[in-house]
């Protein structure tokens, strides 16, 4: 079991997408790191920073931050603790927590709009990994 | 949480009274050539006229519009100044009017940056009213943009909750002059959105009962009307469930048979209706082997089923094959005229194109890759899918 949020869980993440055929074809043309800020709430009071770094279908490296500063990314995505549970177990979906403002989006909109299957290879990579939401198996 | 939007409708035999009570002094009409060389456009100008309106009409719009045209569109607002844009047309002059409405509130965003994630405020320099002229597209209740990017060969998914009309005037008189192909076209992609809102995976309670509705109307109504032009009972009801199913499948999504149909429409120029509803029934096969249920519950609903599980769904896609024979479309993207060669030199750009459509997002059963061309050759040969 992996923590989640933690730099053992990114770095799961990372190698799954390095190993996932159908993520590297959606995702060939992409170019854009990732900082992924969990925001504290209820089920979790602290404020956590991961960082993805996905580069041509490929995911060169990964891990967690101290502040988005440390790596300033392309595009960051924050939301609640929950919320993030809630997309890593496949019950809310990435594109429609953005439409409801569940998960807020900075960057290159437009861009990310392009790659609707490379985020839904992303969420499936998420899935394959045993998470531990803190005393909660996933 | 979720939403369920939908602009002031006003429907019906003279619907279009509706526009002699905007409050407001000028109206751009967005719109094609073909409308105004009908007179149709006229007719619009005089009802606003005798409103106390002034009008322009840009009369530029394509079938599929481009990026180009609707910049030109936007050019016509910025010098015009109206308090109104007034679509007019099947789907692509309300897609090419929406986004002119949104660039000329928003000067400093691009056409591929109207996108459901943004914060969008409109109505500070102008209100939309949409009045479709076919009975399709659904276009005229929703928030949904497709734009062509023709240097890229792609359709753009794009659109944003707050660019929904203020108002949409659904008067069936303005279809009655579609020719028998256009009808059978347009009809069936209000079909394809009724379905695929029902079934889809971002499927809600208060989109359900429109696709329902939507769905039945079509089945029933668009033999009669293809047929029969001036069947104005069977105009009406296409022209209503066109409406309704546009608000189904807005207020929840469609899914791999437009994700299909953009591509083949982007790579070939069928028009959208045909493509759509050609692969629909190959796509209900595909997603119903792992769950028919919401399939056999819709064709229930409509009569044409009485199976459960997977012999349902494919009684319903059988139903809607039978639908496309009697109204003369092809049952196969050979049918279609498809020359094979171009077909299979196309492909691996169409899978991934549809792939990175936003429809492909809320499938009920997300396809591989091999999976996907094994859908697209299926419906190139006419044969049914059965994985």
């Amino acid at each position: 079991m992996l923590k989640f949020p933690s730099d053992e869980w990114i770095k799961e993440l990372s190698k799954q997408l390095n190993e996932s055929a159908d993520y590297e074809r959606s995702a060939k043309d992409w170019e854009g790191d990732f900082a992924f800020i969990v925001e504290p709430d209820e089920a979790y009071p602290q404020t956590a920073y991961l960082y993805l770094d996905l580069f041509h279908g490929k995911s060169p490296s990964a891990g967690i931050l101290n502040s988005v500063d440390e790596k300033p990314a392309k595009y960051t995505l924050a939301a609640p603790f929950s919320a993030w549970r809630k997309v890593i177990e496949g019950k809310l979906d990435p594109i429609q927590g953005m439409m409801t403002r569940k998960l807020k989006l900075q960057g290159d909109m437009m861009q990310i709009m392009r790659y609707p299957k490379a985020a839904k290879e992303i969420i499936a990579c998420c899935a394959k990994i045993p998470t531990d939401f803190d005393g909660h198996h996933s | 949480m979720w939403y369920f939007v939908s602009p002031k409708i006003v429907f019906g035999e003279d619907a279009l009274d509706a526009l002699e009570e905007l409050e407001g002094s000028r109206a751009l009409i967005v719109t094609d050539q073909t409308l105004v060389k009908l007179g149709i456009v006229e007719k619009i100008q005089s009802r606003l006229r005798n409103n106390g309106f002034d009008t322009r009409v840009f009369d530029e719009v394509e079938p599929d519009p481009s990026l180009e045209t609707v910049q030109r569109g936007v050019q016509i607002a910025n010098q015009y100044q109206p308090d109104w844009i007034v679509a007019l047309g099947g789907g692509s002059p309300m897609d090419a009017a929406k986004s002119i409405w949104v660039l000329y509130e928003h000067p400093e965003m691009q056409a591929g940056e109207i996108t459901p994630i943004v914060q969008l405020k409109m109505g500070s320099k102008a209100h939309l009213a949409t009045i479709p002229t076919t009975s399709g597209t659904g276009s005229e209740v929703t928030w949904g943009i497709v734009l062509t990017n023709q240097a890229e060969q792609r359709k753009m998914g794009l659109g944003n909750r707050a660019n929904l009309a203020d108002i949409a005037i659904v008067d069936p008189a303005l279809a009655a002059g579609m020719p028998p192909q256009l009808t059978a076209d347009t009809g069936l992609d209000a079909l394809t959105h009724a379905v695929e809102g029902y079934t889809c995976a971002w499927h809600n309670d208060f989109a359900d009962g429109m696709c329902l509705v939507a769905a039945r109307l079509v089945m029933t109504y668009l033999p009669r009307a293809v047929a029969n032009g001036k069947d104005m009972e069977a105009r009406e009801h296409l022209h209503n469930a066109a409406a309704c199913a546009g608000l189904g499948f807005s207020n929840a999504l469609v899914s791999v048979a437009h994700a299909m149909g953009h591509t083949l429409g982007a790579t070939f120029h069928i028009p959208h209706g045909r493509a759509v509803g050609l692969v629909l029934p190959y796509t209900i096969e595909f997603c119903a082997a792992e769950a028919p249920e919401r399939f056999v519950d819709l064709g229930k609903f409509i009569g044409c089923v009485n199976q459960d599980g997977q012999a349902g769904a494919r009684q319903l896609a059988q139903a809607i094959r039978g639908l496309c024979q009697t109204i003369g479309e092809p049952l196969s993207l050979h049918q279609a005229g498809l020359d094979e060669k171009a077909f299979e030199n196309a492909l691996e750009k169409m899978i991934d194109d549809a792939f990175n459509d936003a429809s492909m997002v809320s499938s009920s059963r997300s396809p591989g890759y091999d999976e996907l061309r094994q859908i697209f050759r299926c419906a190139y040969y006419g044969t049914p899918v059965d994985f």
